[in-house]
């Protein structure tokens, strides 16, 4: 059962991969793009559990933590790049 | 511990005194003298008391393992040649110390000064007690560049520093020459011990590799105790102070090639081919020397040529290749020791007391200087070789033995004749030294009022000339046992019966003496139309001139390769090294398994785990990524969006096939490299221009296409075939031997710790160099966006300020978590750092530098160091504790509470890692931040889409 639901999940997930990807080749909008950028990383986050569990092993959850932790300082770094260009001032 | 070991001890006392005269210069400029003189005398007493223990007992030598795959040992040895030596070296060390203490001026720094010169006499006791033949030529070159040092003490002045680098150069280069000789005399006799190859005298010179080995070491050799063609140099090195000439450039490190001669003699000499080199090297120096000396101006210019002349006899001497020629060589080593130091003194002293060294305008100082002159007058009659002096005994010696062999080298009347001829010229000469310093009628035009010079500077002269006199007048009382000694270290067995009277009856040598001295006076009676002639037609001769024209022949040729390779654009460098890793693997792969081997090994492969289907999703989305970067890598904000998912991917696929370490890693460095570029970014164009051809293009497409297929390839040839890795090796002894059962990081922080800890030291001084670029350092910034719209006027928002101060404490919280864990499970101080470092950088995005920095209180630069001292210190303990650097060690205990807590020491070093790592990245990523000055606009940056044109690139031709 649980097999299955992963299956369906997976699915859904690179769909979603697979969305963002072309919103961030497309554009048109940098902020697009960088929006893209964090909807994979999130994508990311939830297909490295995902595997995780089809696998049956915990080693990724911390590869998992850190995009989750770290993916917000790169959003931040870009958006701050879009309205001010001077990302540390 | 065995008394000999001392002999360590009188080598290494200068090297630490070195650093403490310099220190000590520091309360009281005469300190260094006194540290220099104190330590020098407690050299020659420990010296003196090892000598009078193994007095009966020599050579006795020491040795102790050091490299041992390399043959090298540290090794000393005492015999006669070297106590011979270190005797000069210590004593005349001494009166120069004195010398030097009067002699510099309150300008000068007396600290550098006699840090340079214990230096120096280290060095110089190493090579003349080395045992060991690396050894010794790792000491030679240390007196090369202390010689350099002293050269250019006077750093303000152009000919100190041309003297200095022309005298590194040649003794450097021949230094190099000289290893290799010794390299093959080693492998020759198997052994680097001078006891093994000094008795292994036959075999040399009955190998095939004799003559190789001889040359390279008479290179040395030459070079060092400037023998013709390589003489230039020391006239150069005049410019050093004069106690430096003296010391260096008369009495001791030029006497290093001819201590080689020596210590090499019982195992090299004796055969046609050194006869032939050495004695036509020394014959021409002799003449050259002696003829230049007559005409040069410049008082210590005579005596440098001068010098170079009597290197030449003596080298000449050795060149004989018989036992008595080397008895000759030593005497005369000894007394050119004691008259040219002295005369070096003397004419420091004029200088010093006149403002000039310029003989046509010095004359008639007698007057003023009487004890000078007497000083100067003895010395220079020594080195003219006038009977009762050391130098006519030394010189009797001479001629006696080229009279001898005068029948094995050319027409039996050659030799004779050419040496008196020397002989002649060297007369004139020091005739010429006293008479135009010391008598004739002074122009007047002195710079200053002469008068003696304070007493001590007179000390040492006067012991010398002493010297001169005693040796001279009592020849086998005052040094004959020091002779006989020395002897019997150069031949390593008894010397044969020379006599060392002063009268030999009526025979040829002594004519020959006799037409020298009165040539000399003639010669120099009637000098007028010599120097006329001189002047007019060889004045201008200078081996300076063939020199110079090969150095600029080697630059313009440096530069023509290196400009050729790299013409300062990437993409030239990007495709030689891609073509030419494509020919060399091409090459050796064909040339193992030829081209059917190649089709065999793509054939044969089976691969286990080919993956699903999400993860060749996975691996499209990266290529597609990648190509989309290619192709659009001239809107760069965009290209760093789309190598953002190219990194996203790698880490998917690394987490996918269970290297959760590197999927750590590869996502940390992904946030700290955007926030790198994007900051890096701010001060470029937004886009490039294109730059290469469409024809350009489609070639590097080709060129990129097949290394890229090619590394595929030998990917899939490695990855499809069982074969043995060496992780069995590593899971199998990272818990015994780490104490961590994360392999990726017990490798980093213990297998490969002293690797990881040069890593972390690289990165701090990587850290530390873009702060030395970037400090004070501020670039104009735009005031718009690359749209041309103004940028927002709100540099913190409030929702970022908010969100970035509740995420801080979860992330550092994160950062120990991964650190801790990071022995035994994926994570560590690598990955920990950077995820800190990121943390902390957020902080500066969301409130601003100034304003973070008055929270945070960070001392950067602190945290870098701190870091690299922990690591440090935890390989430091493993020692103490008596085991190798960076061995670490685990402890179990029981902890209320907590529990079992296992314990591993690298965790210390790898808290070591951790900080260099936070540190270096903050101090990078904030001077980036802070070199934005908002008060300048940059002029053409609002119209960039208008010109595209790249400041960076700009002027730079395709490749």
């Amino acid at each position: 059962m649980i097999h299955v639901s992963l299956g369906i999940a997976l699915v859904l997930i690179v769909i979603a991969m697979g969305l963002a990807t072309y919103r961030l080749f497309k554009g048109p909008d940098p902020a697009d793009r960088v929006l893209a950028l964090d909807t994979m990383s999130i994508n990311g986050i939830a297909l490295l559990i995902a595997l995780g569990i089809w696998f049956e092993t915990s080693i990724n959850f911390e590869a998992a933590l850190l995009i989750a932790v770290l993916g917000f300082i790169t959003t931040v770094a870009l958006s701050k790049y879009l309205i001010r260009g001077d990302i540390v001032e | 511990m065995n008394a000999i070991e001392l002999l360590a001890a009188v080598v290494l006392l200068p090297f630490l005194a070195a650093p403490l005269a310099a220190w000590s210069a520091r309360f009281n400029r005469y300190a260094a003298a006194w540290v220099a003189g104190g330590v020098t005398l407690l050299a020659l007493a420990i010296f003196s008391w090892l000598v009078v223990l193994h007095i009966g007992q020599m050579p006795v030598a020491t040795s102790h393992a050091w490299i041992e795959a390399a043959g090298l040992s540290f090794g000393f040895r005492l015999d006669g040649l070297s106590l011979l030596f270190t005797g000069l070296i210590l004593v005349i060390g001494l009166l120069i110390v004195i010398y030097a203490r009067y002699y510099l001026s309150p300008n000068d720094s007396m600290g550098r000064f006699f840090a340079y010169m214990m230096m120096f006499m280290g060095a110089m006791l190493g090579v003349v007690l080395s045992e060991n033949m690396i050894n010794l030529v790792i000491f030679w070159e240390l007196t090369s560049l202390a010689s350099f040092l002293l050269i250019s003490y006077w750093q303000h002045r152009k000919e100190a520093r041309y003297g200095a680098r022309l005298a590194l150069a040649i003794t450097g280069a021949g230094g190099l020459a000289l290893l290799g000789g010794v390299l093959i005399l080693g492998h020759i006799v198997g052994s680097y011990e001078l006891t093994d190859v000094l008795a292994s005298g036959d075999l040399i010179k009955n190998h095939e590799l004799y003559a190789p080995a001889l040359i390279l070491i008479l290179l040395g050799v030459f070079t060092k105790s400037a023998q013709f063609p390589f003489h230039f140099w020391l006239p150069n090195a005049m410019a050093a102070p004069t106690p430096v000439s003296a010391y260096l450039h008369s009495a001791t490190m030029v006497k290093a090639g001819i201590f080689l001669l020596a210590r090499f003699f019982p195992a090299l000499a004796g055969t046609e081919l050194w006869v032939i080199i050495v004695s036509t090297a020394g014959l021409i120096t002799f003449l050259l020397g002696a003829y230049t000396a007559l005409f040069r101006h410049d008082l210590k210019g005579l005596l440098a040529y001068s010098t170079i002349s009597h290197l030449g006899l003596i080298t000449l001497l050795f060149g004989f290749g018989t036992p008595l020629a080397a008895v000759a060589g030593i005497f005369h080593i000894i007394n050119h020791a004691t008259f040219k130091a002295s005369l070096f003194m003397v004419a420091g002293i004029v200088d010093h007391e006149t403002g000039t060294r310029d003989m046509r305008r010095l004359g008639g100082l007698v007057k003023y200087m009487p004890h000078t002159a007497a000083l100067g007058m003895i010395a220079a009659m020594a080195m003219a070789g006038v009977p009762l002096f050391n130098g006519f005994l030394s010189k009797e010696m001479f001629f006696t033995e080229s009279v001898r062999v005068a029948g094995d080298i050319g027409p039996v009347w050659l030799l004779p004749i050419l040496v008196s001829l020397g002989g002649l010229l060297s007369v004139a000469y020091s005739l010429r030294f006293v008479h135009d310093t010391f008598f004739g009628k002074p122009d007047g035009d002195l710079p200053k009022k002469p008068h003696e010079p304070p007493g001590m500077m007179k000390r040492p002269v006067d012991l010398l000339v002493v010297l001169c006199l005693a040796v001279g007048i009592l020849p086998a009382l005052v040094v004959g046992p020091l002779l006989h000694i020395a002897v019997t270290g150069v031949l390593q067995a008894e010397p044969p019966y020379y006599s060392l009277s002063l009268w030999h009856g009526f025979n040829l040598p002594l004519l020959m003496s006799a037409i020298a001295l009165i040539g000399g006076l003639l010669l120099y009676l009637n000098r007028a139309p010599i120097f006329r002639w001189h002047a007019r037609s060889l004045a201008h001769l200078d081996a300076r001139t063939v020199y110079n024209r090969l150095m600029e022949l080697l630059m313009r040729t440096g530069a023509g390769v290196t400009g050729g390779l790299d013409n300062g654009r990437l993409s030239r460098i990007v495709v030689l090294t891609l073509v030419f890793s494509l020919i060399a693997g091409l090459v050796g792969y064909v040339q193992t398994v030829g081209l059917p081997g190649v089709q065999a090994a793509l054939d044969r492969g089976t691969v286990e785990d080919s993956g699903d289907w999400v993860t060749w999703l996975g691996m499209l989305l990266i290529i597609i990524a990648t190509l989309v970067t290619v192709i659009g890598h001239r809107q760069r904000l965009f290209a760093l969006i789309t190598m953002s998912v190219v990194g996203l991917g790698v880490a998917m696929i690394f987490a996918r096939f269970s290297a959760p370490d590197l999927a750590m890693t590869q996502l940390s460095v992904e946030v700290v490299t955007m926030i790198l570029l994007l900051l890096a970014l701010f001060y470029l164009p937004q886009q490039s221009r294109r730059l290469s051809s469409p024809s350009r293009r489609w070639r590097d497409a080709g060129i990129a296409t097949v290394i890229g297929g090619g590394i595929a390839a030998l990917t899939y040839a490695i990855i499809s075939r069982p074969f043995e890795t060496i992780s069995g090796y590593f899971l199998e002894h990272s818990v015994p031997g780490g104490g961590g059962t994360n392999v990726v990081n017990v490798i980093l922080v213990d297998f490969r710790g002293y690797d990881t800890f040069g890593e972390i030291t690289v990165l701090a001084l990587a850290a530390l160099g873009i702060f030395a670029m970037l400090h004070n350092l501020s670039l104009p910034s735009s005031r718009r966006d690359p749209f041309g719209r103004a940028w927002s006027d709100d540099p913190h928002p409030l929702m970022l300020r908010t969100f970035a101060q509740i995420i801080l404490p979860l992330t550092l919280l994160f950062g120990i978590y991964v650190f801790l864990r990071g022995h035994n499970e994926p994570g560590g101080g690598f990955i920990a750092g950077l995820i800190v470092a990121s943390a902390l950088v957020a902080q500066y995005m969301a409130f601003g530098i100034e304003n973070t920095e008055r929270k945070l209180h960070l001392p950067i630069h602190g945290v870098i160091g701190a870091g690299i001292l922990i690591a440090l210190g935890t390989g430091l303990v493993a020692m103490v504790v008596g085991v190798p650097f960076l061995t670490s060690n685990t402890w179990h205990f029981t902890l209320s509470l907590l529990g079992e807590i296992h314990l591993a020491s690298a965790i210390g070093f790898d808290l070591g890692v951790f900080l260099v790592v936070v540190g270096s990245t903050m101090l990078i990523l904030l001077n980036l931040g802070r070199l934005t000055d908002h008060a300048i606009e940059h002029p053409d940056y609002a119209s960039i889409e208008a010109s595209p044109a790249d400041s960076a690139t700009r002027g730079g031709r395709d490749a």
